[in-house]
């Protein structure tokens, strides 16, 4: 069983006509980037494998997650990490329940606490479980979204230009952050982008979609 | 898992739920207009309830008074809002209105008009407070301004409730229509803010708000409860006619009831069709006057008088709503006193057992009812989300037909109908009755916020491991809490006011606040009047203060949901 994420033979098409096409295989820690202008379907990739595509899309081919085929499982059984440009921490809940709204099953109320704890302090958030998340900094946001993530277990990641919204100095910041824990837990990555700096620093291979 | 089974039939359901009773209402008036009603003994075809209807001397003006009131009091609202509108949006005293709209709009239709009634009746309110200085009258002179011939007291209390149905709407399509901008834009071009506005937003304004204009147009023809109120007696309007046909003892009557209801309903399909080519012709006009490139004389006068009638029609709700409170606590009141001699809690504690029993009745059905609705529109609504199911242009006609189709067409046909199987009238029957007026109302108000919520929040649930239950649970219906409670809100307001639907649905048996308080019109107990008028628009009232202030208890901490 190999470790990784597989696209085999993908392609994606609207009304017929093919617009995304794409054959590769990542392997546990490495980072693939796709890049290419808005609306060539970058996006439409990633939510062919987050498995929310929507009707006006169809598609062929298939996604192998660890050697498992998740081509037709549902979206919340396939153990795909997602970070967007936007947070998107759930605004009704604190900074600590949206953690655990991540975390898997399992664990006693106590061993849930002390591991959501544990990963605030690990992104340098101690302390800020219950702050409500409209009060935090756009970097302690962005933080927050990758441990709620990473409390899933995700056995890929996907990274839908997650800096874009951060300015220049917290982007470095966040993108060394994403790219460490990613590495630390041999996530294969996939990331969409359209800046050759984000694209340069994960250090991997870069695939352009062009536009059809 | 449950929800996967049921969720891809609730939207069927839902449009059986709302159409059903409607089209099983309709075959049930025809029947019986064609003179076939087996329960009475009799079998058709037949065209002898036309006849007598058409035999009927006071029918010419009873048809006419429909017409006549609906078409006047749907085009000024619609005149009001759009003046009020165009001069008046994004100032100060727009805001002001604004504000009001909400209580306003829940006002049920029932407490406006006696509250109307209680003002500009010969012994209302202004006439006590201007007598005898300015008038010199010491007794309540003759006129009949209340149930006058021509239905003026009824038009304008239809128009004091639809100007903020309308303005609601008008309100919501203008978020749409990038009204700011094409504003600014005309005024830069030298045009006034009224016509620059009527050339540049309004077309399109009204392209989106046609349908409610429509409802509007459908639902002032054939009114009950207002009717009974404020409109004449001799003849009443054919609605009115209708109801005292179909709530006679002798069962033959009911044949010429129904056909006097297909009647009403010609007449309002053919009052729609006039609607529509004045429409046309007002497009052709407009495209003239756009040509023309007149900027706007009259602006000043025009904007006035949007201003002037939107706040007469709210002044007039409110106030309304005052007389009916000192009405109710009035101990001996004389003409021409501004004020009654004693307040005391004397009539609401004489009717505090009524009160209470039509309290509790009115609670049930409008709780059973808004929940049945709330269940059916979720249902749909994430039914559509999850099978990326697409509303259509004429999925929207469906959604609006119950609104459209008057009550009085349907409702005597569903209750004939129900004769006719053996089934009790009673509370459960009003309450499917109520459904198919209260699930439209709920639908429209929840469908564009739960549309709109983030659909990304569900990826990231999902990819969090989330299942769609737990997603529709934890993350959406949490983040909309404030427009569910809403739309409940509105449900519950809707059921409260439902005169007809209970009346005849319920046999007379099912006696709610609304009911009772319009069984009192003809007796002219102003005092009860008062108390149950006010016990009504409290229950209509208090969701819509609950809808606001449970999200901000709960969301309190929450800034991110503040505004959502």
């Amino acid at each position: 069983m190999d470790k990784g994420l597989v696209l085999r033979d993908v392609v994606i098409r609207k009304a017929g006509v093919a617009m995304v096409s794409l054959s590769r295989e990542i392997a546990s820690g490495q980072v693939l980037t796709v890049m290419g202008p808005s609306g060539v379907g970058k996006s439409t990739l990633l939510a062919f494998i987050t498995g929310t595509l929507v009707k006006d899309f169809s598609a062929s081919g298939s996604v192998i997650l660890d050697g498992h085929d998740i081509t037709t499982t549902p979206a919340h059984q396939r153990r795909v990490g997602i970070l967007f440009q936007d947070d998107l921490l759930f605004p009704h809940l604190s900074v600590a329940q949206n953690l655990s709204f991540g975390l898997i099953e399992g664990g006693s109320a106590a061993a849930r606490r002390s591991v959501v704890e544990a990963a605030l302090e690990e992104v340098g958030l101690a302390g800020f479980g219950s702050r409500d998340p409209a009060t935090l900094s756009g970097g302690q946001k962005a933080r927050v979204a990758l441990m709620r993530m990473l409390l899933s277990e995700p056995c890929a990641l996907l990274l839908d230009e997650p800096f874009s919204r951060l300015d220049t100095a917290l982007r470095a910041q966040v993108r060394e952050l994403v790219f460490a824990r990613a590495k630390a837990r041999a996530l294969p990555v996939l990331m969409v982008t359209h800046d050759a700096e984000d694209a340069r620093a994960a250090g991997g291979e870069i695939v352009t979609f062009a536009p059809s | 898992m449950k929800t996967r089974r049921y969720l891809p039939i609730v939207p069927m359901l839902t449009l059986l739920v709302m159409l059903g009773p409607i089209l099983a209402g309709l075959y049930g008036t025809f029947l019986p207009a064609f003179g076939h009603l087996p329960a009475a003994g009799l079998t058709g075809p037949s065209l002898q309830p036309f006849a007598s209807v058409l035999g009927w001397a006071g029918l010419p003006r009873a048809a006419m008074l429909s017409v006549s009131t609906g078409l006047l009091a749907t085009s000024v609202s619609l005149l009001i809002v759009v003046l009020l509108t165009a001069g008046w949006s994004g100032t100060r005293p727009f805001r002001a209105i604004e504000r009001l709209l909400s209580p306003l709009l829940a006002v049920p239709h029932a407490a406006a008009a006696f509250g109307l009634a209680f003002l500009i009746a010969p012994s209302g309110w202004i006439a006590r407070l201007l007598s005898p200085a300015i008038t010199g009258w010491d007794r309540p002179p003759d006129l009949l301004i209340l149930q006058d011939t021509y239905g003026f007291a009824l038009t304008a209390g239809l128009i004091v409730k639809e100007v903020p149905f309308l303005l609601l709407i008008t309100l919501s399509a203008m978020g749409q229509a990038d009204a700011q901008r094409s504003a600014v834009v005309a005024q830069a071009l030298g045009y006034g803010r009224v016509t620059g506005w009527l050339k540049t937003v309004f077309p399109r304004v009204y392209a989106q708000i046609r349908l409610p204009v429509y409802v509007v147009l459908a639902y002032a023809m054939s009114v009950v409860d207002m009717a009974v109120i404020l409109g004449p007696n001799t003849p009443p309007t054919l609605s009115v006619q209708i109801v005292k046909l179909m709530s006679d003892p002798n069962l033959a009557m009911r044949l010429e009831g129904a056909a006097a209801a297909i009647l009403q309903l010609g007449l309002v399909v053919g009052a729609l069709l006039f609607w529509r080519i004045g429409e046309w012709a007002l497009g052709v006009l407009g495209g003239r006057w756009i040509a023309v490139g007149s900027r706007g004389k009259m602006d000043v006068v025009a904007g006035g008088f949007g201003l002037g009638a939107g706040v007469i029609c709210a002044v007039t709700v409110l106030l309304g709503l005052v007389v009916l409170a000192v009405w109710s606590f009035a101990g001996y009141w004389g003409f021409p006193d501004a004020m009654p001699e004693q307040l005391s809690f004397r009539n609401w504690a004489r009717h505090s057992g009524g009160t209470m029993d039509a309290l509790w009745e009115t609670v049930v059905i409008a709780g059973v009812v808004t929940v049945a609705a709330l269940i059916l529109t979720i249902g749909s609504l994430e039914a559509e989300y999850r099978y990326g199911l697409r509303v259509s242009q004429r999925g929207l006609w469906l959604l609006y037909l119950p609104l459209l189709v008057p009550q009085t067409a349907f409702l005597p046909g569903l209750q004939t109908l129900m004769l006719s199987f053996g089934v009790d009238v009673g509370r459960v029957p009003v309450m499917i009755a109520h459904l198919v007026f209260v699930l439209p109302y709920v639908f429209l108000s929840l469908s564009d916020p739960f549309r709109a919520w983030d659909g990304r929040m569900g990826t990231i649930a999902a990819a969090l491991g989330a299942s769609p239950d737990r997603v529709l649970w934890r993350v959406r219906l949490p983040m909309l809490l404030r427009p569910v409670l809403t739309a409940a809100a509105l449900g519950v307001a809707v059921s409260v006011g439902q005169y007809l639907p209970t009346l005849l649905i319920g046999g007379g048996r099912v006696e709610t606040l609304t009911t009772e308080a319009v069984a009192l019109a003809s007796g002219g107990d102003r005092r009860a009047i008062g108390v149950y008028g006010l016990m009504q628009t409290a229950a209509a009232l208090l969701p819509f203060a609950l809808a606001l202030a449970v999200p901000a208890i709960i969301w309190r901490n929450r800034r991110g949901l503040r505004h959502g």
